[in-house]
């Protein structure tokens, strides 16, 4: 059941993509979120799935799985199209009592749901390529001149990534921990939402309980460690670009030359 | 009247890289009242096959049956069946969620229905089980040590009234005397209210003198089924599993094979220790 959470996280795979320098990867997901705003027209979006399909399918990651990762944005993706559909003005396509619905409103609510789909599934081919390491380590390099105007970029980076490590983790945990009481008879499944918010207890108290312990226990191993905040520390593997990192440069560029090209004659 | 595994396969993530098998054509029986001990290393599946027995995990080949029905079938009761067939996970004490060590083990009950006298009666019967006493009731599970936490989680379990009782490593990171109360107080279970046992660990110096049938399982797969002397006769070839016999009958096993006229299925310390004398004598 929430073993099934796919959303974020990392997916073992022996492609070009996995490969890559994480800074690389992050700079394209930026160029990609940015495209998806650019872009004014339905059709415009067909060359961006394109796009994406291909790296899907060159980075090797079943399309199930990232299909399962937008189930938990699904009622978000729902509330948005609905809002949409009802409350923008414009001429009405038709008319049920107090509801009507627009001819803007639909094309504005295909919009955002397009939009939300592949900013969802673009940025989560980057969690799905790139261990937590490398993403903190290409999230350091990438951003380490903010450290000269006093941004924090060694903590902030450290905080990700933990909690990134932890997902799984406490995943793990909240299943262990719904098993065992479901062997209790626990029932999390039906009921009123009252009564399923109520059920929910017996999962939070021993899971809260265990974070607790968890990051207790991880504090002690760090400060065991010397662990020093934004101390200049070396790295087992640093990141050096390689060629292949610059030709994923390059297309990632043709691509944004692409996205404007279209921009100006759509 | 027993649970009854047949040709149960299972697996985790099937179809992405990330699969891992976990269980491969799997058949057992386990007979009421009888006390059972699956052993196996980390990993070896034993885990699985424990949530297989009262429904949590579905197998994704074969079947489960409990007293003879299909326990997947259509309008089975799962709720009865979890309350027959009781299960205590891996260190049980971080499941414990309530204010008092009296409402956390009213929690398996209340979930079953009962009237708050049956519950009462209940709660308390399990607590006794596991030598908690009225003390006990009152106090916040969270402020026990380890070895009381760990009781009130198993009498948790009790407190349903399960005909069998399944519990994976009841007695890890335990001290020698909270490990010892633990298996004392689960054979108890076993031999005085006749419960099914079935209990998994890795030790085998645990089970040697409490189980009357040992599984052991490697690779997914059931290895050896049998009374402890003859599993332990197969020594080398557990201990190619990462496995080791208890060390009472590796002395007795050794001893044997050097011509010496000594049984090797003594289950304690005690009689392998008259067992040595008696053909020292000789």
């Amino acid at each position: 059941m929430i073993r099934d959470l796919t959303l974020g996280q990392y997916y073992p795979s022996d492609s070009v993509i996995h490969h890559l320098d994480a800074r690389v990867k992050l700079f394209a997901t930026m160029v990609f979120i940015v495209s998806l705003f650019l872009l004014k027209s339905l059709y415009a979006y067909i060359p961006i799935a394109v796009v994406m399909t291909a790296v899907i399918i060159v980075a090797k990651i079943p399309f199930k799985y990232i299909l399962k990762g937008l189930k938990p944005i699904l009622f978000l993706l729902i509330l948005t199209v609905a809002f949409n559909i009802f409350f923008i003005d414009g001429t009405v396509v038709f008319r049920l009592g107090f509801i009507r619905v627009t001819e803007e409103g639909l094309i504005f609510a295909a919009f955002m749901a397009i939009r939300l789909v592949l900013l969802i599934m673009g940025t989560s081919l980057l969690t799905f390529t790139t261990t937590p390491n490398q993403l903190t380590d290409g999230i350091e390099k990438a951003l380490g001149f903010l450290r000269y105007i006093k941004v924090p970029i060694h903590e902030i980076a450290m905080m990700m990534s933990i909690a990134l490590r932890f997902i799984p983790i406490l995943v793990e945990e909240v299943d262990k921990i719904m098993k065992a009481q479901s062997a209790r008879g626990a029932d999390f499944e039906s009921g009123g939402l009252l009564k399923r918010i109520r059920s929910m207890l017996p999962i939070m108290v021993p899971l809260f309980f265990s974070a607790f312990r968890r990051a207790d226990d991880l504090t002690m191993a760090m400060e065991a460690r010397c662990y020093v905040c934004g101390r200049a520390r070396t790295k087992m593997k640093p990141l050096k670009y390689k060629r292949r990192d610059f030709i994923a440069y390059c297309g990632v560029l043709l691509y944004l030359g692409g996205i404007i090209g279209m921009r100006f004659i759509g | 009247m027993a649970i009854e595994l047949k040709g149960v396969s299972y697996a985790y993530n099937p179809g992405t890289v990330m699969a891992v098998r976990a269980l491969v054509d799997i058949n057992l029986r386990i007979e009421e009242k009888s006390f059972i001990a699956i052993i196996g290393h980390t990993g070896c599946g034993k885990s699985t096959l424990m949530q297989h027995l009262n429904g949590l995990i579905r197998p994704l080949e074969g079947t489960v049956t409990f007293e003879g029905e299909d326990i997947h079938a259509k309008g089975f009761d799962k709720r009865t069946l979890r309350s027959e067939v009781g299960l205590v996970f891996q260190y049980p004490e971080y499941q414990l969620f309530e204010e008092t060590v009296f409402k956390d083990v009213a929690f398996g009950p209340k979930n079953m229905g009962l009237e708050e006298a049956e519950i009462r009666e209940r709660v308390i019967e399990a607590l006794t089980l596991v030598n908690m006493g009225e003390a006990y009731y009152e106090k916040s599970p969270f402020l026990l040590s380890g070895g009381e936490k760990r009781r009130v989680a198993i009498a948790g379990v009790l407190a349903m009234r399960p005909r069998y009782l399944i519990l994976d490593e009841p007695a890890a990171g335990l001290d020698p005397v909270g490990r010892r109360n633990i298996l004392k107080g689960i054979r108890r279970l076993n031999q005085s209210l006749g419960m099914t046992i079935i209990m998994v660990s890795h030790s085998m110096e645990d089970v040697a003198m409490y189980a009357d049938r040992i599984v052991v399982m490697n690779d997914g797969k059931i290895v050896y089924d049998d009374v402890p002397a003859d599993v332990f006769s197969h020594d080398e070839d557990l201990e190619a599993m990462g496995l080791s016999v208890p060390v009472m009958t590796k002395v007795l096993l050794g001893l044997k094979r050097r011509g010496w006229d000594v049984r090797t299925d003594c289950h304690d310390m005690a009689s392998a220790k008259a067992e040595i004398l008696k053909a020292v004598a000789r």
